[in-house]
């Protein structure tokens, strides 16, 4: 197994035109999914700031720019990556720094997606190579643009299987004034996501609604008066609910870093399943994952964290349902979940004009 | 604008191909009558026009499965229409094209305010998605201009987007899932009522396709709660560059106003004598919308107020109540009828850097002398989404020739100074020619290799989007 760490995109570019085999891609090696075989091709020396224009809320970055750079350069300014990127190094079992490129190929968000967007949604433009080992671009750094296919959209969440990114460009935004969370104690599962959808429901704009060892929570950010307005208001109107506390913003920021890494699972055995779903369908689906699944909810339910005894064929037990399950960590089934015939012919028809030899990733997402 | 030769084999198989999709339709659900056609022969790109072989108006997705499996069995061409409201020429017929409009499918599938979505057919219209959800609290926030007319189908088509994306995005970005038909009839579901795609995003590359991977019937909607309450301040500002760098320091400030409009001064003029909404003859206008709790709205307003006052406004007008707001809205919600007015307009919709503002609009002050025509600017600020409208007399021989290569080095000059072709229009075929201003021709392969995948025969809407000598190869084949 050779190991790659070109330092351009011309040197990415013949890289690939000149790999006689399978390529493994690799960011910081802290979030990439599935076993794959081959020569790697690390973007980690890849890096640096292109242009970072905070009034125009822009960042473009090199793939292999760690993400705690940008987070430190954006806090500099005081913005940062709404859509929260998970650090799963934890719960993989991982180390190394994160980088840009991964983030973006994982389509990695955090709670914070719910109320802001996924990480896809603040991808502006990007450049990569192909199969082919042709440099191309797509979008561009400005904040409205449809001008030719959402390429960013479909590069978003490949993980690595359709091209080799080598530049990003980012929405960023303020980071607010404040912050609190309600927290609302002793909920069993069906209550709180009754809570978190009349929280969702309502005009307070909650950036955060999870569920954790038995508490519903609740975030809201911004300008210091609104979020006392808000979190009071939303303690009246959940008051049938029962009880709840609000957490200092100290407390609300480490509760949420917590949930966001799902810190719970890390260092305890078992396979770890993401499951996203109608939040409605939570406490079902969690029903169904038997007596022997530990769950969190996140996004209002609309995604499930659940760690079951390892080889469970959780996908078998969920049977039909309106969302999709991914292995994160584990044995009990392949990484990601099985298509539709012809959604799957769609996406392996891209895979073959994308990657024409197979070469990225072979085999991690179908 | 050029468009390809029509097909005379498939001119001559008219009667035939009519009789198919007819066996296969309802009653009515076939137009092929010369009179009847015309009605279909452009969008509001009104400059080009052209009457299609046929109209089919298909009233579920298994009838547009039915119709699309005979187009493509027949190797003939089709255009999906919604509300034919496309600015970029999008729903243009071709001769030889059998146009599939959605518009009998508009009914609302189920709505959910638990899981806060809506699923509808694809050409109910975007304000009508807003009524079945609004008396439950809820909201569809993307709201183009044409919002009482344009329908789901185009939005999805176009990925449009409205005054208040600055907040909450455009249709990529509140579109859950769709239902679609391929070329060769198999219909496929994208995506649901949960978010975010277990395997590739096809979803995200479907929408902004512009109606040529696949025919939209079904889409899942994300419905949020309406705000407590809006209010708008109106800033005027003697310069142009002034009002940009007010722009960029309110977004700086943290504050996310859901709009932050600009008008300039021509567009200001004609506006006031149309609409009369009392605003100051001064160079530049923002209007800046924030929402919230009355307290909440207060203390926003007084951010961007204290913001503006840095800047010397010749102007500062913040709405104490509805009626002001409405009033402030008023020149701004007649802008471009004031425009057609005075004339007729081609409206663009390059998208800039916002550090680029002022440099920008200079400079198409500078075209504007040159090609002796004059420019309107009103604009999404807060994104960089430019809306220049050149006024033209169509009745002058040559000057709508004029107003597009003019037109073109706008849009040449967004896509210089770090923007884009189009912000929200579409492509279509109006900037069609100008892609390879933006894209080089790898960067244009590997898009209509999606296309490929999608619709291998290029049935599908295939003279759009791309300069017609890049996809004339895959168009002949
Ligand atoms: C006065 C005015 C104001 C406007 N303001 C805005 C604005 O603020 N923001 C904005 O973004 N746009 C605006 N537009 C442009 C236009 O309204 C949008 O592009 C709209 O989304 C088009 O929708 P439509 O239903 O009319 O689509 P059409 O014009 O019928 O078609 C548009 C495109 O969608 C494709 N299409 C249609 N139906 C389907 C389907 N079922 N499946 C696949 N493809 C399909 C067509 O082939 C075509 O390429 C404005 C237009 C006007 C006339």
């Amino acid at each position: 197994m050779k190991l790659m760490e070109p330092e351009t995109e011309a040197q990415v570019a013949d890289a690939i035109r000149d790999a006689a085999g399978p390529l493994v891609l690799r960011g910081g090696g802290t979030r990439g999914l599935g076993a794959v075989a081959g020569d790697v091709l690390s973007l980690a020396a890849l890096r640096g700031v292109e242009l970072y224009e905070p009034g125009a809320l822009t960042l473009v970055v090199r793939a292999g720019t760690p993400l705690a750079e940008v987070g430190a350069l954006l806090a500099g300014e005081g913005q940062r990556l709404a859509f929260e990127p998970p650090d799963l190094r934890g719960l993989l079992g991982r180390s190394g720094d994160s980088t840009i490129g991964g983030v973006v190929a994982a389509n990695a968000s955090g709670p914070r997606r719910v109320q802001a967007g996924a990480c896809r949604d603040f991808v502006l433009g990007l450049r990569f190579v192909d199969g082919h080992g042709r440099v191309l671009r797509n979008g561009g750094r400005v904040m409205k643009n449809v001008t030719g296919y959402d390429l960013g959209k479909l590069m978003a969440g490949s993980q690595g299987t359709l091209g080799v990114l080598t530049e990003v460009a980012l929405k960023v935004l303020p980071v607010p004034e404040t912050e609190a969370t309600l927290v609302l104690p002793g909920r069993t599962l069906a209550d709180a996501v009754a809570a978190m959808a009349a929280a969702l429901g309502s005009p307070f704009e909650v950036s955060g609604a999870a569920w954790e060892g038995g508490a519903a929570l609740l975030r809201v950010e911004g300008f210091a008066g609104s979020v006392g307005y808000r979190a009071e208001q939303l303690q009246a109107l959940l008051a049938a609910h029962g009880e709840s506390v609000v957490l200092d913003p100290e407390a609300s920021a480490a509760r949420w870093a917590g949930l966001r890494d799902v810190a719970g699972f890390a260092g305890r055995a078992g396979d770890v399943w993401r499951i996203a779903c109608r939040p409605s369908d939570a406490p079902a689906l969690v029903a169904r994952s038997g007596d022997r699944a530990t769950v969190q909810l996140d996004w209002g339910g609309g995604l499930i964290w659940a760690l079951v005894p390892e080889g469970t064929d959780l996908r078998a037990r969920l049977g039909v349902y309106d969302g999709h399950a991914t292995l994160l960590r584990g044995t009990g089934g392949p990484v990601f979940q099985p298509e539709a015939a012809p959604v799957a012919a769609l996406a392996a028809g891209l895979r073959a004009r994308f990657d024409p030899r197979g070469i990225f990733n072979r085999g991690l997402m179908g | 604008m050029d468009m390809p030769r029509p097909d005379a084999a498939i001119l001559s198989r008219k009667a035939a191909i009519v009789a198919r999709l007819q066996a296969a339709l309802p009653a009515g659900a076939v137009i092929h009558d010369a009179a009847e056609t015309r009605a279909y022969e452009c969008d509001a790109l009104t400059a080009y026009r052209c009457a299609p072989l046929c109209v089919v108006l298909p009233g579920s997705t298994e009838e547009v499965a039915a119709a699309l499996r005979i187009c493509h069995a027949e190797g003939v061409p089709v255009v999906p229409r919604g509300a034919g409201t496309s600015l970029a020429g999008g729903a243009l017929p071709t001769a030889d094209c059998v146009v599939l409009g959605i518009a009998r499918m508009n009914g609302v599938i189920e709505t959910n305010y638990a899981d806060r979505y809506i699923r509808v057919q694809a050409g109910r219209t975007n304000l009508s998605v807003t009524g079945a959800v609004e008396a439950q609290g809820f909201f569809y926030a993307p709201d183009p201009s044409s919002q009482l007319a344009c329908a789901i189908a185009g939005n999805v088509a176009m990925n449009s987007g409205g005054a208040h994306c600055l907040k909450y995005g455009v249709t990529t970005n509140n579109l859950l899932g769709v239902t679609m038909v391929l070329m060769d009839g198999t219909v496929v579901t994208l995506g649901g009522a949960h978010m975010d795609a277990g395997g590739l995003d096809l979803l995200g590359v479907v929408c902004g396709s512009e109606g040529q991977l696949g025919v939209v019937t079904e889409a899942t909607l994300r419905i949020l709660p309406k705000p407590e309450g809006a209010r708008p301040v109106l800033i005027g500002f003697d310069s142009n560059e002034v009002a940009g760098a007010c722009v960029s320091d309110i977004i700086k400030a943290g504050v996310l106003p859901v709009a932050i409009e600009f008008m300039d001064r021509p567009c200001i003029r004609a506006t006031e004598a149309f609409a009369h909404a009392g605003y100051p003859d001064c160079e530049a206008l923002l209007i800046v919308e924030v929402e919230g709790a009355p307290a909440e709205i207060d203390d926003q307003l007084a951010r961007i107020t204290a913001i503006a006052r840095r800047h010397n406004p010749v102007e500062l007008r913040e709405a104490r109540d509805g009626d002001e707001a409405a009033r402030i809205w008023l020149g701004r919600k007649s802008a471009f009828g004031a425009m057609g007015q005075i004339n007729d307009y081609v409206c663009l919709d390059g998208t800039i850097p916002v550090s680029q503002l002022p440099n920008v609009l200079r400079r198409i002050g500078e075209i504007s002398r040159q090609y002796g025509l004059d420019v309107g600017n009103v604009f999404h600020a807060g994104d960089g989404n430019m809306h220049p409208l050149i006024l033209y007399n169509a009745n002058t021989p040559g000057e709508l020739e004029k107003c597009e290569a003019m037109g073109a080095d706008i849009l040449r000059l967004c896509v210089e100074v770090g923007g884009c072709l189009t912000g929200e229009h579409g492509v279509g075929i109006e900037k069609r020619d100008l892609m390879v201003s933006q894209f080089a021709p790898d960067d244009l392969e590997i898009q209509m290799a999606v296309k490929d995948v999608f619709d291998p025969g290029w049935l599908l809407n295939p003279a759009k989007v791309f300069p017609l000598a890049a996809s004339e190869a895959r168009r002949a084949a």
